[in-house]
């Protein structure tokens, strides 16, 4: 069993917490640029829906990357960018299908992506109307029970020592 | 700099040049932020006697320290100018995505001066700051120029404010919009946004806000979360909107109905919380690191949102908007004796798509109504019957205001200057040429004091009575203590708006859980004394800046109907307000001489004896 973030985008008001914790985390400053879970609003449809990483087993932006700047992180699955490896080439944020991992607007271009803080994701605390839960893969949620279902092989597989 | 970013963009549109200043830092420290900072700058800057039409005239966007930030509802920004509808000065504010963009482009305050030779809108970037040609917008809705700028800029993230086809044609309510519904709404900012061939800015910030203390903010920062997280005020307002808040006005006889004829509306029930909730409401949404989202999504389904018709717009132009929160509510439905919920639901999106504020355009045409209803205009001077109760007049005539058609075009400069206009200038119900909102003084007698003195007219974001005169705290109809009250709510609530966050926190919590949060933010060690003195600091100030303009204690006073004529029925019967009773008191409270002029000694006391 492993812990993924769960999105239930009905619950979500469109107010951006999420987005400035994130940022917070990452660069000690509220800067909703910078973060790696962004809320997209569809006005007409009366519709917020915050998308991140699902970390999904497949990775493609891990087997896109030239230089072996995306791991995974052995102590909870997240597929993780090593600041120091990345060489800015963008490959990743369009390998993702899912738009998912950002170009960072800094100096040298890095790619961003959710590393789920090291197990305890700030967006998570920081919603305040629960949209965001940090569960249990297994049977979380419909959409992502199939994601999760995958992930969480893929992860007992790494685990015993089949890491790509 | 923490917290504030200590830097004013000061653009020139007359000659299309723009400076980064390094604001004051006193200023910072003694007006906390946002409004008393753009304030000050007013009164250094603009002739308080300028036409506000004109290119002298001034416009500043100010946020707040805490805008940008995670504390509950760090969202707002203040527009500050000199009001097209009022001609004193005024703070016009507004929540959404836009003030925090702002402020992650690296700005406090951006101060807009002289007008463009031809329509133009700004796109400010971080540092990239550029005035681009917006004829092909000139014309078009709140809702197809956001769209029609983000589209052409092509910047992910990027947020619009503007004005529609109101400000543009100078109707002298016209407000600014972002984010498509959220408005600086009152006293006719976006007329003067108007004015100056300016349709829109738009801003994309990638920079960080960055606090001094982030372990004592960040405590602050939950702890006023926890506290309004538990709170039912709070409770409500997410679950019911605003809107709520007339079942409460018209339970004291405090909902003004049909232009203040009575105080109760026998239709009130439509258009309350629950009605807007069960019938209309798709989700609640918020601001900007809001964690109460009173907002309404609404959505009018199949053909009732063709049951009163516009001209100019489409059939069935739109099926779901935001609003109407209370004072919508009240001023395009109580105020106009409508009780239909669609066609205010209507009215309210027109407002929005439109650059309405939806308080003076429905007081306006309630006033106009009255004026119809007595046979004082005729039908052969307007397109349609405007009868109270109208939802067919409602709809159509704010769009005849808007590109001030036909009738719409007296409506546009709003019920004072209509009124006089006809001889008939009791129809009027407002304060220094700004219109009234949702709460008759009859009903609660706080409000008379709150309205007549205050500093951009007739207002209840300065100092709201009912809630302190509906539980206990004062009876409704008494004036003892109401007016020292007033005027040290108005001194907080002044300081609460200065900080960037939504007066609503107040459901749930205090201004002293702002200070430890800005504080915490600045480096700055505020103290709750800090806060109210600064916001006193600030309303003396805009007071001397209103008397420079040429107002005086006369214009400190209610229309005869609210002194005079008692409601004939209802909680709030046989009483008149009793204003004579409290501003003396008010006066004497703020330190201020019997002519309302702030004394030398306050002056002293507030460090504005030099200015």
């Amino acid at each position: 069993m492993t812990k993924l973030l769960k999105i239930i985008p009905e619950k979500c008001t469109g107010c951006m917490q999420c987005e400035l914790a994130c940022s917070w985390v990452q660069t000690g400053t509220f800067q909703p640029s910078r973060s790696v879970i962004r809320v997209n609003i569809f006005d007409e449809e009366a519709s917020y829906a915050p998308y991140t990483c699902f970390q999904c087993d497949e990775a493609w932006c891990m087997q896109a990357c030239p230089v072996n700047a995306i791991a995974i992180d052995p102590d909870h699955g997240a597929k993780i960018v090593l600041g120091e490896a990345c060489v800015g080439c963008h490959l990743c944020t369009i390998a993702c299908p899912f738009g998912t991992v950002f170009t960072l607007p800094t100096m040298d271009q890095h790619a961003g992506k959710c590393n789920l803080c090291g197990g305890k994701p700030a967006c998570a605390t920081a919603c305040p109307t629960g949209a965001i839960e940090w569960g249990e893969a297994k049977g979380t949620g419909e959409w992502l029970g199939a994601w999760g279902e995958k992930v969480e092989r893929r992860f007992e597989e790494a685990l015993a020592g089949g890491t790509r | 700099m923490s917290g504030w970013t200590g830097k004013l963009l000061r653009v020139n549109l007359t000659n299309g040049t723009s400076r980064i200043e390094d604001i004051p830092e006193r200023w910072l420290r003694d007006y906390i932020g946002g409004r008393g900072v753009a304030d000050r700058y007013l009164w250094e800057e603009l002739d308080p006697k300028v036409d506000p039409l004109s290119p002298e005239n001034k416009l500043i966007f100010a946020t707040g320290p805490l805008t940008g930030t995670p504390v509950s509802c760090g969202a707002r920004y203040m527009v500050v100018t000199k009001g097209a509808l009022t001609g004193a000065i005024t703070t016009s504010n507004s929540g959404g995505h836009w003030g925090p963009e702002l402020k992650f482009a690296g700005y406090d305050l951006l101060l807009l001066e002289g007008r463009a030779p031809r329509p133009v809108y700004l796109w400010i970037y971080d540092d990239q700051v550029e005035l681009r040609d917006a004829r092909s917008f000139w014309g078009k809705t709140v809702s197809a120029t956001e769209d029609g700028i983000r589209s052409e800029l092509g910047i992910p993230g990027t947020r619009v404010a503007c004005i529609g086809p109101a400000g543009e044609n100078l109707v002298r309510y016209a407000c600014i919009v972002n984010d498509k519904h959220r408005a600086a709404g009152r006293s006719g900012v976006g007329a003067v946004m108007g004015s100056k061939n300016l349709k829109a800015v738009a801003v994309r910030g990638t920079r960080g806000v960055p606090v001094a203390d982030p372990k004592g903010f960040m405590e602050a920062v939950w702890a006023l979360r926890k506290k309004l997280a538990e709170a039912p005020g709070r409770k409500g307002m997410t679950e019911l909107g605003t809107a709520a808040t007339i079942d409460l006005t018209n339970a004291f006889g405090g909902c003004p109905t049909r232009n203040f004829e009575t105080g109760q509306f026998e239709e009130a029930e439509n258009l309350n919380g629950n009605s807007i909730k069960d019938q209309r409401m798709l989700t609640n949404k918020a601001c900007f690191a809001c964690t109460i989202a009173c907002g309404r999504v609404t959505r009018l389904p199949g053909e009732t949102a063709d049951k009163y018709l516009v001209n100019t717009h489409p059939r069935n132009w739109k099926t779901a908007g935001e609003g109407p929160e209370y004072e919508a509510a009240w001023a395009l439905g109580a105020d106009c004796g409508v009780g239909d919920l669609d066609a205010v639901i209507k009215a309210n999106w027109l407002c929005n798509d439109l650059g309405l504020d939806p308080i003076s355009m429905g007081a306006t045409l309630a006033a106009a109504m009255e004026l119809y209803e007595r046979g004082i205009i005729g039908d052969s001077q307007v397109e349609l019957p405007l009868k109270f109760g109208s939802g067919a007049a409602l709809v159509r005539m704010i769009e005849a205001t808007a590109y001030r058609e036909g009738f719409g075009n007296e409506l546009a400069e709003g019920s004072k200057r209509m009124g006089e206009k006809f001889h008939h200038p009791e129809i009027f119900m407002g304060t220094k040429g700004q219109e009234f909102p949702a709460y008759d003084p009859r009903g609660f007698q706080g409000m008379g004091i709150a309205y007549a003195p205050c500093n951009r007219g007739g207002c209840h974001l300065r100092a709201w009575t009912p809630g302190v005169e509906s539980n206990g705290t004062f009876p409704p109809h008494a004036t003892e203590g109401k007016a020292e009250w007033v005027a040290v709510e108005q001194n907080k609530s002044t300081a609460h708006d200065a900080t960037g966050i939504c007066l609503f926190t107040g459901t749930g919590s205090q201004l002293a859980d702002l200070v430890p949060c800005t504080a915490g933010a600045t480096g700055v060690p505020f103290t709750l004394e800090d806060f109210v003195k600064a916001g006193e600091r600030t309303w003396n100030l805009e007071r001397l800046w209103n008397l420079k303009a040429g107002l005086t204690a006369a214009d400190d006073t209610l229309p005869e109907r609210l002194l005079k004529t008692p409601h004939t029925s209802g909680p709030a019967k046989g009483v008149v307000v009793r204003l004579h009773e409290m501003l003396p008191v008010y006066y004497q409270t703020r330190g201020w001489d019997e002519q309302g002029v702030p004394t030398r000694e306050k002056l002293m006391e507030l460090g504005l004896a030099s200015v």
